[in-house]
């Protein structure tokens, strides 16, 4: 099946190459036949590169260890879940798999607007089929995911990543590649309406939904990442600021901005320049966070470490933004406003604002990613900049953005009276003070200025959010006999964009309220404890009850992994409030000169933590148990499986029963004459809120995403219909 | 068997990228007006879209009835544009379809 591979990605490369040349010849003689057959090049792609990442992925599941890519990143231990995702655990399956969606993001999009945007579309369609072409090249010619073992295949692979199974990386990486590539989309026509100076707002209105579910996937990737970091790292943080987490949030941040501003030009048809360069950078930023994962070019815990895939990458977003610019300049007489802002007390105006703080957070964030880069450059040093460098400016814009979100749903286009301002924003104002002198009452929050802040934001936001769908209930209710109920549906399913984003924005408020306190009010402690010992943390008691020690077979009776752990008993007040069961787990190396024992303990090693999550607060732990005491054994084992496959003793099936054995006897041994464990301790407040606030906002997003029923279209279309109509008489 | 599947693949893509080019340009005027009409829809579902969210707003206390009046009164004239624009189309196709 390697050649079969091989042949769909050069079946790839020369559809997508002969596409690109199909489209613009097309659409510079206005040849229908042409532009079709290019927008048929786009379903083919689709269709090949299926085929290939079907290839792949069947190799994976069947153990096929003559793919290169097979056996060095999966093995017959590999649970099947995770043989299935490992095909985007390497660079060259990952750019599969990138190439993969975005053939078919673009096949969607290029058929939804097979009869829309005629002009536009051919340009949009040749710059996708031209970013496939450069990442089906990347594989052609530099990272194949199709190449042969060197030499005769092996029995067994050399295993996934521990770190990487994970359940939400059957998704993580998926959910995040769909946002890089769907930005891909709004950026391709926006190129397409700037060559075609076809620039209203019908291309903005056509590929919205395609922004929508870019900016929807990458959110939900980068919170998979966030809470893979803080369930599976082992430092118990869910953020670090890491250059690939930083890259994948520039874009959703220059995507937000963009989803906001585009709003006043659909209204009042102004921001043109501004909503083009939003998007096109919102594009450039996708392509740059694909470079960072891919180039190595800074340390990350996400990179694939250095390839040579830099140059290519550098070449493609050399030419993407000096492309962007001389198009935006040579374009600027037809993107000039067509009205002016009436008002800084305006909703245009909050709306600009919130860019600003949106644009503002990405270049903080590009700025400190950057750093090192960029010092090096100057100083001839590489210097980084950590979190509290990050904090220190995020935090105020953060909080100067959640203000806006809950100012922007309230105030009038064009230009709030004092009167509407009252009207809209008392209400929540007083429900935000009420917060506030509530939280001071409470006590111990006055020292955290920022926090005090955010919650105080957090808490105008939801009262605006809760006033709007009253009102609107209301209003809803005045017009119809519905019950709240059924009014509150119904208010929601015939203003999706509107209530949508409302919801998107409690959620946000409620995630941003969750980071302020588990940042501002976290405990934490490295402590080290035998069996029996206890420590206190927070207001929790922690009691190291026992160790734990396992081998664990895999599915075809292989030995997997040994673990070694602890069960921890948790007390407040005298009552015990959970067990804890933490372990580390220890998976072979596949390295060569390693003994058979010694291989267990010098391989991949993660930290499986042990978390009790609740509304008020997480407590987090993770062992890091001592095996050195182990260490002389194991050499021990080394030895003798070492004499007695010099001797020919064993065959190799009594060598792994031994092996068992003997592993299980030092796990037996662990636990017998345990040493001292370290644990770190974290408890920290309201994290909960920070996934629950995610998927309020990802709700809030479906519902602006999700297309109107066909029914009540047809009732809204046959209302709107007859009301224009009258006036048309009248006309 | 894998020479075969590829020489299969090849076949299916140069048959369905050539397709529309053996046709010519005989599905084309079709094409050609089914997208303006098109456009002009999605225009007129926009422009309610703004007709209802600019009531709501009025509604829920964002616009006075004044600011609303005017703001409605210019929407719906955009309105009517669009659907004259509509009709005409529609009243060409169905003279085309005649004669």
């Amino acid at each position: 099946m390697l050649t079969l591979g091989r042949a769909c990605l050069l079946v790839a490369l020369a559809i997508a190459v002969y596409g690109v040349g199909a489209s613009l010849y097309g659409a510079r003689s206005r040849r229908r036949e042409w532009i079709t057959s290019g927008r048929r090049a786009v379903y083919a792609l689709g269709g090949t590169l299926g085929l290939a990442f079907v290839v792949l992925e069947a190799a994976f599941v069947r153990s096929d260890f003559s793919f290169d890519l097979v056996q060095s990143h999966s093995s017959t231990t590999t649970p099947l879940f995770y043989r299935l995702t490992a095909l985007w655990s390497s660079q060259e399956g990952s750019l599969l798999l990138w190439a993969t969606l975005l053939a078919f993001w673009s096949s969607v999009v290029v058929f939804l607007t097979r009869k829309r945007l005629r002009e536009v579309a051919p340009y949009a369609t040749a710059v996708l089929l031209g970013f496939a072409a450069f990442f089906v090249s990347l594989m052609v010619f530099l990272e194949t995911p199709f190449a042969r073992v060197v030499g005769p295949v092996p029995a067994e692979g050399v295993g996934l990543n521990p770190l990487l199974r994970h359940p939400s990386m059957m998704i993580h990486p998926p959910m995040l590649y769909s946002g890089y590539t769907l930005f891909a989309i709004p950026f391709a026509f926006a190129v397409g309406a700037l060559v075609t100076r076809r620039l209203g707002a019908e291309w903005i209105r056509s590929t919205r939904p395609f922004t929508l579910a870019a900016w929807f996937f990458l959110g939900i990737g980068i919170v998979l990442g966030a809470r893979w970091s803080y369930t599976e790292l082992g430092w118990g943080g869910y953020w670090a600021w890491d250059p690939v987490e930083n890259a994948s949030l520039m874009p959703w941040l220059t995507g937000t901005a963009f989803l906001h501003s585009v709003m006043i030009q659909e209204k009042r048809g102004m921001l043109k320049v501004w909503n083009v360069s939003l998007v096109l950078a919102t594009g450039v930023l996708a392509i740059l966070g694909t470079f960072l994962v891919r180039s190595g070019i800074l340390d990350s815990i996400h990179a694939f470490g250095a390839s040579t895939l830099g140059v290519p990458f550098l070449v493609l977003i050399s030419v993407l933004i000096a492309g962007s610019v001389v198009l935006v300049v040579s374009r600027a007489a037809d993107l000039r406003s067509e009205h002016r802002l009436d008002s800084l007390f305006s909703r245009e105006s909050m709306f600009l604002l919130n860019n600003l703080v949106l644009v503002g957070l990405c270049f903080v964030i590009f700025w400190g990613t950057f750093f090192p880069l960029i010092s090096e450059a100057v100083t001839g040093s590489k210097a980084s900049v950590g979190p509290p460098w990050f904090n220190r400016y995020i935090t105020p814009l953060a909080l100067v953005l959640v203000l806006l979100s809950g100012v922007g749903p309230v105030i009038a286009w064009r230009r709030a009276t004092l009167a509407n301002l009252r009207r809209t924003m008392l209400g929540p104002a007083l429900f935000a003070v009420a917060v506030l002198v509530a939280l001071l009452a409470a006590g111990g929050v006055a020292d955290k200025p920022a926090a005090l802040a955010m919650f105080v934001l957090g808490a105008f936001v939801a009262g605006t959010v809760a006033q709007e769908l009253w009102r609107g209930v209301r209003a809803r209710r005045a017009m119809s006999d519905d019950s709240w109920p059924v009014a509150v549906i119904s208010l929601v399913r015939r203003n999706r964009r509107r209530y949508g984003g409302y919801v998107v924005h409690l959620g946000v408020a409620l995630l941003f309220v969750g980071i302020a306190a588990s940042s501002a009010f976290q405990v934490a402690r490295d402590v080290e404890l035998s069996p029996g010992q206890s420590t206190r943390i927070g207001d929790y008691d922690v009691t190291y009850v026992r160790p734990t020690g396992s081998v664990v077979p895999a599915k075809n009776g292989r030995l997997e992994r040994i673990d070694l752990g602890a069960v921890l008993r948790i007390s407040r007040d005298g009552r015990v409030v959970g067990t804890m069961r933490s372990r580390r787990s220890f998976f072979p190396s596949a390295a060569p000169m390693l003994g058979p024992v010694s291989r267990y303990f010098e391989g991949d090693a993660t930290s499986e933590v042990a978390l009790a999550a609740g509304l008020r607060r997480d407590v987090w732990t993770v062992v890091a148990p001592d095996v050195g005491d182990l260490m002389p054994r194991v050499k021990e084992g080394d030895r003798v499986f070492a004499r007695a496959a010099k001797s020919g003793e064993l065959s190799a099936s009594d060598s792994s029963v031994l092996l068992g054995e003997a592993l299980r006897g030092l796990a037996s041994s662990y636990t017998r004459q345990p040493p001292p464990a370290t644990f770190r301790l974290i408890v920290s407040p309201l994290v909960s809120w920070i996934w629950i606030g995610a998927l309020i906002v990802f709700l809030g997003g479906l519902i602006a995403i999700w297309p109107a029923p066909s029914g009540a279209a047809r009732r809204v279309r046959a209302t709107y219909a007859a009301r224009v109509a009258r006036e048309l008489g009248r006309a | 068997m894998e020479l075969l599947l590829v020489l299969a693949l090849v076949a299916v893509i140069a048959l369905v990228l050539t397709a529309p080019l053996r046709a010519g340009a005989a599905a084309r005027d079709e094409a050609e007006e089914s997208a303006a009409h098109a456009e002009l829809t999605a225009a007129r579902e926009a422009k309610y879209r703004e007709i209802r969210d600019a009531e709501l707003d009025y509604r829920t206390g964002k616009l006075d009835e004044a600011a609303w009046r005017a703001q409605d009164r210019a929407l719906r004239a955009e309105a009517i544009e669009i659907l004259r624009r509509l009709d005409e189309l529609e009243g060409s196709e169905r003279g085309e379809a005649l004669s």
